[in-house]
C-alpha cells in the first residue's frame, strides 16, 4: 500500500477509533474516580442498550434523534460552518411540527399528517437558523454566538407560548393539547404486532425511517448535487470557490438554513412519534449530541448513522446505569459527550504525527 | 415618587450583585480574546469552579479553600483548552464547546459521587460562605436623606467577591494597558507575526493570558455558591459565561466599557425581576420571558452591527503557525 | 585588536523546503559600514537567505558569521542580540499601537510600562533626529502612511541596537519622493558606521545607492560586482541569466477581432494601495499576448479582475463585448459561459482545491454545466468518465480521476487543470504561470496546447515570470512593474536584455534619481 493510501486509512479510520477510544478510556477514569468499576459499568451500560427487546426499541428511539441533529450539524461542517444552533433549531422545529398537527382538521388522513408535521419541522427549524446565517453572510455577526443566542431565545419564546398561548386551559403543566389520533406516527411495535411480530413496548416509531431517508437525501445532496459540490467546495477552499463564481453569502444560508431544517426534525419523533403532544424541553440535549456524532461520524451520513446508534446505546444504557447504579445519574452521558466532542474534535490531529511517523514514515532522501 | 426611587434604588443594588459574576467572567474572556484565544468556555469554567468551590467548601469548612478549589479547576480547565487550542492548533470553539459539556455533566456526576443529592451540594453554613459585609459607617449616614440610603443598600452590604470584582476592573485596566505583560498581550491579539519577530513567544503568552482568565473564571464560579447562594445547584450559570462573551463584544474588548455592559446586563436582568407582574396599560402583562431574553435579543442586535461596529482583535480565533 | 572587515560572512549556506531547494551553497561576504544590494527576481532565494539570517529559519548547512564571531540563529532574538536588525516586506506593526509602544515591544525595560516609555521617548527622539527619521512618536500606525510606517521599522531596529539593518524590498510600497527620502536615511546610517543590505529587484536603486553588489538566481549566488564597475545590462543580464530557450514552431497566422479589451485598468485592493494602475492593452481572437514581470508587479490583481474574482476600480475591461467596470461587476461563472477560461497562477491556492479527487477537481467552476447535470442531480459518473478523457488527453499520470488531487505531482496536477480549461472550447484564456513546477517533458507538452489554441483563433493571455516562456510563445509582450505597463514589444523583437531591463522599469523616465554622493 504506498504511502498516499495509506495517510489515508490513517486519517478516515485510525484516528477516529482511536480519538473515540481515548474518550472511552478518559471516562473509565472517570468512573474510578467516582468508585464504579468501570467494567461492571460497560456491562449495564450494554444490558441496558441491548439485553432486552425495550432497551433496544429505546436505543433506536433516542439514535432517531441524534441522526436528525447529527445531519444537522455535519451539512454545516461541510460549508466550513459550526452550527451550535441545534438545540434552539430543534426546540422550534417542534413547534412548527405542533402547530402543523394542532391546525389541520383531525380527521385528514394520516399520510397528510406526516408530510404536514415534517414540513413544519423543516421550514421553523430552517427559519430559526436563517436569522443567524443571514447575520453572518450580511453583517459579518459571528455566527456561534448568534446561535448560542438563538438557543436561548427559543428556549424563553417556547416557555410562554407553552405557559401562555398553547395550555389547555384549566391545566398546570405547560403543554398543548393532545395531538389527533391520525397525527400519530405508528410505533414500531404496533406494526411488528399486527404482522405476527410481538415485541415489547417502546418509544420507536416509524420516525426512524424518516431519519434514515434523510440521511440518504443528505448524502445525495452533498455528493450528487451541484449545491452540495458548491458548499463542499466553500468549505475546503474558499479561494478556489471564489475561482470557481461561487457566492459564499449564498452558501452560508443555503446551508444553514437546511442544517436548522434537519434539526428542526427532532420533533417527528419526540412529538408526533412518542409525546404525542407538544412539551418543554422535549429537545434538550440533542442538539448539543449532534455536535459529537457529527465530529464522531466525520460528517458523512453513514458515520453518522454509526454515531447515532453508539449514542442511542450511550444514552438508553446510561438510564439503565442511573436505575441499576444509585449515586449515578444519565449525566455520565453527557461527560462522555463531551470527551467524544473533545478528542473527536479539538484534539482529533493529537495521535496523528506519532501515527505517521510510526506507520508511514517519509523515506529519506540517501 | 418616594417608593419608586427606593424601588430603583433596590433594584441597582440587585443588579450589582447580578453583574459580579459577569463582570469577573468577561474580563477572563477579555484576557483570552486580547490574546487572540477565542474562549467559548467561560460557561463551563464557571460551572465548574461553583461545583469545585461549594464541594471544598462544605468538606474543608471554609470559603477561602473553596475559592482556592474554584480557581484552580477553573485554572486546569484553561490549560486543557490551551493545549487543544494552542499546542495542538484545535478548533478552538470546539474545544470550549466540549469544555461546557464536560462541566456540566461532570459537575452532576461527581456531586452525586460525594454527596448523594441529586447533583446538588450541601447546604453551606455561614461559616461556609463569604457574607455580606457592612461597611463601616452604615449607622451614621443612615438617617441623612437619599445618601444614606443609597450607602446602606448600594454601596454597603455585599460580600467581599463583589468588592473584589469592582477593584478587579481597574486592576485588569492597569495591566492592559501600563505593563509590560498587557503591551505584548495586545500585540498577540492584533499581530502575532509582531511579537514572533521581536523574538518573544506566542504561545506562552497565550496560555499565560489563559491562565490570568482561569483564575478570573474561579473568582466568579466561587460567588455564584458559596457567596451569592449557598450551595451548587445543576447548571447554576444558566448562560451568564455567554452573556459575559456578548458583554466583552458589546464593551468593544475594553476593560471599562465591558464593565458598563455587564452592569447594564444586570441591571435589566434585576429589572426583569422587578417587572414581573406589572401591568402596561393598553398591552397588558409584560411577559416576563420578553424581559429575560432581552440580554440575548441585545447581544444579537449588537453583533448584527446596529449599535456599532464590534471590532475584536484581529488575530482572534486564529491559531499561529510559524513557518519554519 | 582586529578590526573584522565583514559585517557579515556567509559560506554554503543551504535550505530546502521540501524538493524545493531555496538557498544553495549561498555565499556572501558584506562589508562592515557598506550598503549592500542583493538583487534577483522573486523566488531566486533573497527573502529565504535574509530570513535565516534573522533567525526566522534555520539553515539545513552553512556557518553564520557576524563581525567575525560565528553564530548559529534559533530565533530572532539571537539575531537581534548580535546586532542584526530587519525591515520586513510587509511591516510586523501592530496597526493600533502608537509608535512609541511598536518600537519597544520585546524590549520595554521592565514590567511597568511608564519608566521604559519614558526611556524610550528620549531615545528615539535623539535618533530619529541623528538619522533624519522624523516619526510623531504618538502616532497611531494606522494613521500613518506607508513611508513613515517604514520609518518606524527601521526605528525599531536601530533601537534594538542594529548595527546591520536588512530592508527587504523597502521601495515597493513607496512613492518616488518617498524611496527618495528612504535614501537619504541610509545615507545618514551609513556615515553613523551602520551596514545595509539592500534586498530589491530594481536595478536603479542597485545603481543609485549601493556600494556593492550580489545577484542571486534560481537559489544560487552568482556573481558578486562592484557597483562602480558594473552597470545596468549586465546586472540585468546576470539576474535573468541564460537559459535554455525552448523554441516553438509557430506559424504566423492571422489575427481577428479583438475579443479581450483592457481599458485604463486600476485595481485598489482593500487599503486601498494601487495594485495596477492605468494598464490597457488587447488581445486578438488567434494571437497570444505574453504578460512579464517580475511576480508581485501586478500580475495576480490582472488575472484576477480580468476573471472577475476582485472587483475593478477604474477604468473598464471588456470579455466578448460584455464590459466590467466598478459599476458592473461580473462574476467568474457568468464570464465562464460567455466563454472565458483561466487557468489561475496559484494552483493549490486557487485552481484546486487538494481533499476533492481529481474528478471532482476536473469541475471547479463548472460545476454548474448542463452537460453533467440534470434538473437535480450531479452525474458523477459521466464526470468521472469526462475527467478520464481529459487525463488521457493531457497525458496527465496516474490516470485516476478517483485519486485525490494533493497526490499528484505538482506537474500533473497543473496538467489537470489546463486540461479542464482548455477543453470547453473557450474563446479568451487566461494562464497564469502555466509551467510553475513543472518538469521539462510537461513544459514542452503544455506549450504545444497553448500554441494549438491559438492557432484555433482563441485570444490567449499568458502571464509568466519565465522569460523564455514569455519570449518563445509569444505573439506580442507587454511588460508589467509595480502594477503599471513599463514596455511593449513584439515578440520577435524581444530579447532578454531588452526585457530584462523593461522588467525593472529600466525605460521608464519617471524614475531619473541623482546618485547619491559617499
Amino acid at each position: 500500500m504506498n504511502r498516499n493510501s495509506r495517510i489515508n486509512w490513517i486519517n478516515r479510520l485510525l484516528l477516529p477509533i482511536l480519538n473515540v477510544l481515548t474518550a472511552f478510556i478518559a471516562t473509565a477514569f472517570v468512573f474510578v474516580f467516582i468508585d464504579v468499576d468501570p467494567i461492571e459499568a460497560t456491562e449495564i451500560l450494554l444490558y441496558g442498550a441491548f439485553g432486552y427487546q425495550e432497551g433496544i426499541g429505546y436505543t433506536l428511539y433516542y439514535a432517531t434523534n441524534f441522526i436528525f441533529t447529527g445531519l444537522a450539524v455535519a451539512v454545516a461542517f461541510h460549508a466550513g460552518l459550526f452550527n451550535i444552533g441545534g438545540e434552539g433549531q430543534a426546540y422550534i422545529g417542534g413547534l412548527g411540527t405542533s402547530l402543523v398537527i394542532l391546525m389541520i382538521d383531525p380527521n385528514t388522513s394520516p399520510l397528510i399528517f406526516i408530510s404536514g408535521s415534517i414540513l413544519g419541522g423543516l421550514v421553523f427549524g430552517g427559519l430559526w437558523a436563517l436569522i443567524p446565517a443571514y447575520l453572518q453572510a450580511y453583517r459579518g455577526s459571528h455566527i456561534v454566538i448568534t446561535t448560542i443566542m438563538f438557543n436561548f431565545l427559543a428556549s424563553s419564546l417556547m416557555v410562554y407560548l407553552l405557559v401562555n398561548v398553547l395550555r389547555q386551559t384549566g391545566q398546570m403543566t405547560p403543554e398543548s393539547q393532545l395531538f389527533p389520533q391520525q397525527s400519530w406516527l405508528p410505533f414500531i411495535h404496533n406494526i411488528a404486532g399486527n404482522i405476527g411480530f410481538v415485541i415489547e413496548e417502546s418509544p420507536l416509531n416509524i420516525s426512524i425511517f424518516v431519519a434514515l431517508f434523510f440521511s440518504i437525501l443528505v448524502w445525495i445532496f452533498i455528493w450528487h448535487t451541484r449545491w452540495g459540490y458548491a458548499i463542499r467546495a466553500t468549505g475546503l477552499n474558499s479561494t478556489a470557490a471564489l475561482y470557481a463564481g461561487i457566492k459564499p453569502k449564498r452558501i452560508i444560508i443555503l446551508s444553514m438554513c437546511i442544517s436548522g431544517a434537519l434539526a428542526g426534525l427532532v420533533g417527528i419523533n419526540e412529538l408526533a412519534g412518542y409525546q404525542h403532544r407538544l412539551i418543554m424541553d422535549f429537545h434538550f440535549g440533542y442538539g448539543f449530541g449532534g455536535i459529537a456524532v457529527a465530529l464522531m461520524g466525520r460528517n458523512h451520513p453513514i458515520g453518522i448513522i454509526i454515531a447515532a446508534i453508539l449514542f442511542g446505546i450511550l444514552y438508553q444504557g446510561g438510564a439503565e446505569l442511573a436505575f441499576e447504579m444509585e449515586n449515578i445519574s444519565r449525566d455520565i452521558i453527557v461527560v462522555m459527550q463531551a470527551l467524544i466532542i473533545l478528542f473527536c474534535g479539538a484534539l482529533q490531529y493529537m495521535y496523528r504525527p506519532w501515527i505517521i511517523r510510526l506507520l508511514a514514515p517519509i523515506e529519506k532522501e540517501v | 415618587m418616594e417608593d419608586l426611587l427606593l424601588t430603583f434604588i433596590l433594584t441597582l443594588d440587585a443588579a450589582i450583585r447580578v453583574s459580579t459574576p459577569l463582570i469577573l467572567a468577561s474580563m477572563a474572556g477579555l484576557f483570552a480574546e486580547r490574546s487572540g484565544v477565542v474562549d467559548i468556555g467561560l460557561e463551563g469554567k464557571m460551572l465548574a469552579s461553583a461545583f469545585a468551590a461549594a464541594s471544598a467548601a462544605t468538606i474543608l469548612g471554609s470559603p477561602w479553600l473553596g475559592l482556592l478549589a474554584g480557581i484552580l479547576v477553573s485554572c486546569a480547565l484553561s490549560m486543557l483548552h490551551g493545549f487543544a487550542s494552542i499546542t495542538h492548533r484545535g478548533d478552538q470553539i470546539v474545544s470550549g464547546v466540549a469544555i461546557n459539556i464536560l462541566a456540566a455533566g461532570l459537575s452532576i456526576i461527581l456531586g452525586l459521587a460525594w454527596f448523594e443529592q441529586g447533583g446538588i451540594t450541601p447546604t453551606l453554613t455561614s461559616d461556609e460562605r463569604f457574607l455580606s459585609l457592612t461597611l463601616p459607617g452604615v449607622e451614621l449616614i443612615n438617617n441623612i436623606p437619599l445618601i444614606g440610603t443609597i450607602y446602606r443598600e448600594i454601596l454597603s452590604g455585599h460580600n467581599i467577591i463583589v468588592y473584589a470584582a469592582f477593584i478587579i476592573v481597574p486592576t485588569v485596566w492597569w495591566i492592559v494597558y501600563r505593563t509590560q505583560f498587557g503591551l505584548r498581550l495586545r500585540a498577540v491579539g492584533e499581530n502575532p507575526k509582531a511579537v514572533d519577530t521581536a523574538g518573544l513567544s506566542v504561545n506562552i503568552l497565550r496560555y499565560k493570558a489563559l491562565l490570568v482568565g482561569g483564575v478570573l473564571c474561579g473568582i466568579a464560579g466561587t460567588y455564584l455558591s458559596v457567596a451569592h447562594n449557598a450551595q451548587f445547584t445543576r447548571d447554576m450559570t444558566a448562560g451568564q459565561g455567554f452573556i459575559a462573551l456578548a458583554a466583552l463584544i458589546f464593551g468593544k474588548w475594553k476593560p471599562y466599557t465591558v464593565l458598563s455592559a455587564c452592569l447594564l446586563f444586570g441591571f435589566l436582568d434585576a429589572l426583569a425581576v422587578r417587572l414581573q407582574g406589572v401591568v402596561i396599560p393598553g398591552i397588558g402583562e409584560i411577559p416576563v420571558q420578553l424581559i429575560e431574553s432581552t440580554p440575548y435579543l441585545l447581544t444579537v442586535i449588537l453583533l448584527a452591527g446596529f449599535i456599532g461596529k464590534a471590532v475584536p482583535p484581529k488575530s482572534v480565533g486564529v491559531p499561529y503557525i510559524k513557518e519554519r | 585588536m582586529q578590526k573584522h572587515k565583514y559585517a557579515i560572512e556567509l559560506k554554503d549556506i543551504d535550505k530546502r523546503f521540501g524538493p524545493v531547494y531555496a538557498n544553495n551553497k549561498v555565499c556572501l561576504q558584506v562589508e562592515k559600514g557598506s550598503i549592500h544590494g542583493i538583487i534577483g527576481e522573486n523566488g531566486a532565494g533573497k527573502s529565504t537567505l535574509m530570513s535565516i539570517l534573522y533567525g526566522f529559519y534555520l539553515a539545513d548547512s552553512g556557518e553564520i558569521k557576524v563581525f567575525g564571531k560565528q553564530y548559529k540563529f534559533k530565533d530572532s532574538h539571537q539575531a537581534i542580540k548580535s546586532g542584526i536588525g530587519m525591515v520586513h516586506q510587509h511591516f510586523m506593526l501592530v496597526d493600533n499601537f502608537t509608535v512609541l509602544e511598536n518600537v519597544i515591544l520585546g524590549s520595554e525595560g521592565g514590567a511597568l510600562l511608564h519608566e521604559g516609555l519614558t526611556a524610550a521617548r528620549k531615545e528615539l527622539t535623539r535618533l530619529g533626529e541623528e538619522y533624519g527619521l522624523k516619526v510623531d512618536l504618538d502616532a497611531t500606525i494606522d494613521s500613518l502612511s506607508v513611508g513613515s510606517q517604514q520609518r518606524v521599522e527601521i526605528l525599531k531596529a536601530l533601537y534594538k541596537g542594529a548595527k546591520i539593518l536588512i530592508l527587504d524590498e523597502p521601495t515597493g510600497v513607496l512613492t518616488p519622493q518617498e524611496a527618495q527620502d528612504l535614501f537619504r536615511i541610509f545615507t545618514a546610517l551609513k556615515k553613523e558606521g551602520v551596514t545595509i543590505i539592500l534586498i530589491t529587484h530594481k536595478l536603479h536603486e542597485i545603481l543609485n545607492v549601493t556600494d556593492n553588489v550580489s545577484v542571486m538566481r534560481d537559489g544560487e549566488m552568482v556573481a558578486h560586482r562592484e557597483t562602480s564597475s558594473t552597470n545596468r545590462e549586465e546586472l540585468a543580464q546576470l539576474m535573468v541569466g541564460r537559459k535554455v530557450l525552448f523554441k516553438v514552431d509557430k506559424v504566423k497566422k492571422d489575427i481577428g477581432e479583438v475579443l479581450l479589451k483592457v481599458s485604463n485598468l486600476s485595481v485598489r485592493d482593500k487599503n486601498n494601495t494601487y495594485r495596477l494602475q492605468d494598464v490597457s492593452f488587447d488581445v486578438h481572437a488567434g494571437e497570444i499576448v505574453g504578460i512579464a514581470g517580475v511576480s508581485g508587479n501586478g500580475q495576480g490583481a490582472l488575472l484576477e479582475s480580468l476573471s472577475g474574482i476582485i472587483p475593478v476600480s477604474e477604468g473598464y475591461i471588456e470579455v466578448l463585448g460584455h464590459r466590467m467596470d466598478s459599476d458592473n461587476l461580473i462574476y467568474p461563472d457568468k464570464l465562464r459561459e460567455y466563454g472565458l477560461s483561466h487557468v489561475p497562477e496559484d494552483r493549490q491556492r486557487m485552481g484546486l482545491i487538494s481533499e476533492f479527487t481529481a474528478s471532482e477537481t476536473s469541475i471547479i467552476g463548472y460545476h454548474n454545466d448542463k452537460k453533467i447535470n440534470s434538473k437535480v442531480i450531479l452525474n458523477n459518473k459521466k464526470v468521472r468518465s469526462n475527467c478520464e478523457s481529459l487525463m488521457a488527453d493531457f497525458d496527465v499520470r496516474p490516470n485516476d480521476p478517483r485519486l485525490k488531487s494533493e497526490s499528484f505531482s505538482g506537474g500533473n496536477q497543473q496538467k489537470l487543470i489546463l486540461a479542464r480549461e482548455f477543453t470547453r472550447d473557450p474563446k479568451i484564456l487566461l494562464i497564469g504561470q502555466p509551467t510553475r513546477g513543472v518538469d521539462i517533458g510537461a513544459i514542452e507538452f503544455i506549450h504545444k496546447r497553448i500554441i494549438a489554441m491559438r492557432d484555433s483563433g482563441k485570444a490567449v493571455l499568458l502571464v509568466s515570470v519565465e522569460l523564455e516562456e514569455i519570449m518563445s510563445i509569444s505573439d506580442r509582450i507587454v511588460v508589467l512593474c509595480d502594477g503599471q505597463v513599463s514596455g511593449r514589444i513584439d515578440s520577435k523583437d524581444a530579447d532578454e536584455r531588452t526585457l530584462g531591463l523593461m522588467m525593472a522599469n529600466a525605460f521608464n523616465t519617471s524614475d531619473n534619481f541623482e546618485p547619491l554622493t559617499t
